[in-house]
């Protein structure tokens, strides 16, 4: 008797997934989005990239895909002659969500808050942020070319004075985006309405959510099924098998974020630049990425296309030649011992990378390069541990080799993270590497001198010296449900377009 | 009794001690400068740098011996004060009212849904030990109870959310959310149990004295009601006890799958991140928690059988 009656429902059950299964592009009314990030608490120095996302606060400048710089809360930009004075023209009729209005005050309160707390900003050679009149003046130590693009990075956006406690402590958040959060749940869930007074007319979709989900399976299935409408970083093999899926439509782009591989090149075996090239000879870039990142974007130079001029197909791409490489390394006078290691006198040729696991394909890309090097007679020891220990051993010497991911696009312009990583070293960049040309050149292009040709030449040193070795490109991959209309996938990753959805019809 | 309750009070005190001072020392031992991984914590992964390192040292003092840091915990801990979280600058208490409160509220959803599937199902068996349904359930709990709970969470989700469209397959926010999570919770939870009711089951069923009611012409029903259940309570609420404990544990991998704000989560972040309020509170709360829950175990089996404490 119960056996048939549970048979009864099994059937029951199968037939309605039919029914159910054309009810996915129904929606509730509700815009949801997933992603890995999870909100620590209301301050744009550590949340912002989710707050940006969610459009519900913005920054002065805004970039385009492009990596064009475009008005956000400020209209118009103009240094002045010496370059050490920047005026920023805001917009006008612009309200915060607590119905106090967007002012130069308010503007040079949260940008000197967030200059006060660790952060690109910090790195900028500012003297001052202050209201002059209507408009915005930043001062400057020395001229400064990438100041407008620093100010559209997510740590700059701009909150209402009622948002800071007297401590610079961040209590709320209160921008002047498209949405207004109505509930923030640290770590994973942001609640948001439309703002009915935004300055650039209400948004499509009234109401959003911002769910963060650490698993990428969880981020898949979501999507598959309908409950979230943007999953962003999707992982290789949920990608394939959601292309699958037609309620669904992935998004790929191109990411100014490279995997590369930290030396120090105070290290003795490393100090010659030809063992660094021929480390970097001895990686099958192709075969790592398509293996690893599942696409065809080996790194062959520093800078992935997207990043447009900082990227140049002048460059002899980085190549995949075991040979020469050993050549290389016995013309630096290293013999292959007993078990096939490479020794010099005393010296034995290992070394220890450090890595992390905080994104999973650092330490599968760290035990493919362990085979690759084991090739040439390297030896390699994997120690995948917390990402700060990276500083820690860049600042008191004892780091080897690092595998890490640099986003080059936290501010559009690429100069200011080779301003801290490679003028000459920083804890994300080089190690023991000063190459004064290098540093000129980059130190002359921040002041707004120079070009083309000094870009060109300052790639050329990174390629042929190698103070950093890359291997990968990234790309950003999404899935947006057909229900919706007007998503995009930002190659700066800083926003999804969501004030500009709606619902498909 | 009161002496039973009065040696729960003092363990709470005991265990509340222990658990400072050893979460102190343990966070003391873990290996990597601190300063390092709070800014890691706080900036993320590619954000963490010497300078902010710097800064966080400077803010939180963190070159003051470690005693010191400790001192100022056990006085602010008299006060009932948790202090704030250095990853998030917020108050511990109210950290841990979301997460603890968050995996407390599945934790209870899954342990009551496992109660109206495990014991009724394991009686009924237990009652006709032998019997189809008996054999049908060893199966069952076996199998139930040998497939990991990722697994299980993952076979739901792509069944009743992806197939079947009924249910949302991951998030909190909405009473919705509750029952696919805690649904993987309570089938391995009622796999056991229902283990343990249909033994406890069938070792009174086949005791002299249900035969003697039986005899005597009580029906099943009476039988059960007068002679049955509080004769397997004392054995399925202490298991149920346990099983609290087992859940609060087992929770941290569910949380993670179904994107649920947790304590197995928080915790973790903060230990990475180096959250020694978060993780002395946490694990200061947990221990307390579960004092208590032994002591209401306690009580509740004192209730069901009182005749230990006249013995």
């Amino acid at each position: 008797m119960l056996s048939r009656r549970l048979a009864s429902a099994a059937v029951i059950a199968v037939l309605s997934t039919a029914a159910f299964s054309t009810a996915a592009f129904a929606h509730d009314g509700v815009l949801d989005i997933a992603a890995p990030f999870e909100i620590k608490d209301a301050d744009p120095v550590t949340s912002g990239n989710i707050f940006i996302k969610m459009d519900v606060a913005e920054t002065l400048v805004n970039v385009d895909a492009e990596g064009r710089l475009t008005p956000g809360l400020a209209t118009a930009w103009q240094a002045s002659d010496d370059g050490l004075e920047w005026r920023f023209t805001l917009r006008e009729g612009v309200l915060f969500h607590d119905g106090s209005p967007f002012t130069a005050e308010a503007a040079a309160n949260a940008l000197n808050v967030a200059r006060a707390k660790p952060g690109l900003l910090e790195t900028a050679p500012i003297a001052g942020i202050a209201a002059d009149g209507k408009d915005l003046v930043v001062r400057l130590s020395e001229s400064f070319a990438p100041l407008p693009a620093f100010l559209s990075e997510y740590r700059s956006l701009i909150y209402a004075p009622a948002a800071y406690a007297q401590d610079g402590r961040v209590t709320e958040v209160i921008g002047t985006g498209a949405y207004r959060v109505t509930r923030l749940e640290a770590p994973l869930r942001l609640e948001a309405e439309a703002f009915a007074d935004y300055w650039g007319g209400a948004p499509g979709i009234d109401r959003a959510t911002y769910q963060a989900v650490g698993r990428a399976e969880t981020r898949a299935l979501l999507a598959e099924s309908g409950d979230a409408d943007y999953v962003f970083n999707l992982d290789p093999a949920s990608t394939t098998r959601l292309a699958s899926v037609n309620t669904v439509e992935i998004l790929t782009v191109s990411v100014p974020r490279t995997l590369l591989l930290k030396v120090n090149a105070g290290h003795p075996a490393l100090s010659d630049p030809r063992a660094r090239q021929a480390l970097s000879m001895a990686i099958d870039r192709e075969g790592l990425a398509q293996a690893i990142l599942r696409f065809p974007a080996g790194g062959t130079q520093l800078f992935p296309p997207a990043v447009g001029e900082w990227h140049s197909d002048d460059l002899e791409p980085l190549a995949y030649d075991p040979d020469a490489a050993r050549a290389l390394l016995a013309e630096l006078g290293w013999t292959p011992g007993d078990d096939g290691i490479l020794t010099r006198g005393d010296e034995r040729f290992s070394l220890v990378l450090t890595t992390f696991p905080d994104r999973p394909e650092l330490p599968l890309s760290a035990a493919v390069l362990q085979q690759m090097f084991a090739e040439i007679g390297v030896e390699m020891v994997i120690d995948s541990t917390n990402s700060s220990e990276i500083p820690v051993r860049h600042a008191d010497g004892t780091l080897d080799l690092a595998l890490i991911n640099r986003n080059f696009a936290l501010v559009p312009d690429p100069l200011g993270t080779l301003l801290t990583d490679y003028a000459p070293s920083g804890d994300w960049g080089a190690m023991n590497w000063d190459n004064p040309e290098f540093t000129s050149l980059i130190r002359a292009l921040a002041q707004g001198k120079g070009g083309p040709s000094e870009r060109l030449r300052a790639i050329e040193i990174l390629q042929a010296d190698l103070p950093v070795i890359p291997i990968a490109w990234y790309q950003q991959t999404a899935a947006v449900s057909k229900g919706i209309t007007g998503a995009v996938i930002d190659p700066y990753e800083r926003n999804i377009g969501l004030k500009d959805i709606r619902w498909a019809e | 009794m009161i002496r039973a309750l009065g040696y729960r009070a003092a363990q709470a005190v005991l265990v509340a001690l222990l658990v400072g001072v050893l979460t102190f020392l343990m966070m003391q031992a873990l290996p990597g400068d601190m300063a390092f991984r709070i800014a890691a914590g706080r900036y993320g992964y590619d954000a963490v740098n010497a300078a902010a390192a710097d800064a966080v040292r400077q803010e939180l003092g963190l070159d003051r011996p470690a005693i010191e840091a400790f001192g100022l915990w056990l006085r602010d801990l008299l006060r009932l004060d948790f202090g704030t979280s250095v990853i998030s600058g917020a108050p511990v208490i109210d950290e841990i009212r979301h997460q603890l409160g968050a995996s407390l509220q599945l934790a209870g959803a899954a342990l009551a849904l496992s109660l109206l599937i495990g014991p009724p199902v394991g009686v009924l068996a237990g009652l006709r030990a032998g019997g189809w349904l008996d054999r049908g359930l060893l199966v069952v709990s076996t199998a139930l109870r040998s497939v990991p709970q990722f697994l299980m969470g993952l076979i739901l989700i792509v069944l009743v959310s992806i197939h079947l469209g009924w249910l949302p397959a991951a998030g909190h926010g909405r009473p919705a959310h509750f029952i696919l999570p805690s649904l993987t919770l309570a089938l391995g939870l009622a796999a056991v149990s229902a283990r343990i009711a249909r033994d406890a089951m069938a070792g009174v069923a086949a005791s002299p004295f249900y035969a003697f009611g039986r005899w005597k012409g009580l029906s099943e029903g009476q039988m059960f009601r007068r002679h049955g259940l509080r004769n397997i309570g004392v054995a399925l609420v202490t298991f149920l006890g346990l099983q609290f404990v087992m859940l609060v544990e087992g929770v941290v991998v569910i949380e993670s799958i179904f994107g649920w704000p947790g304590i197995g989560h928080a915790l973790v972040h903060a230990i990475f991140g180096r959250d020694v309020p978060m993780v002395q509170g946490t694990a200061l709360l947990l221990g307390l928690g579960f004092v208590a829950l032994n002591a209401a175990v306690d009580l509740a089996a004192h209730w069901i059988d009182p005749r230990g404490a006249r013995a």
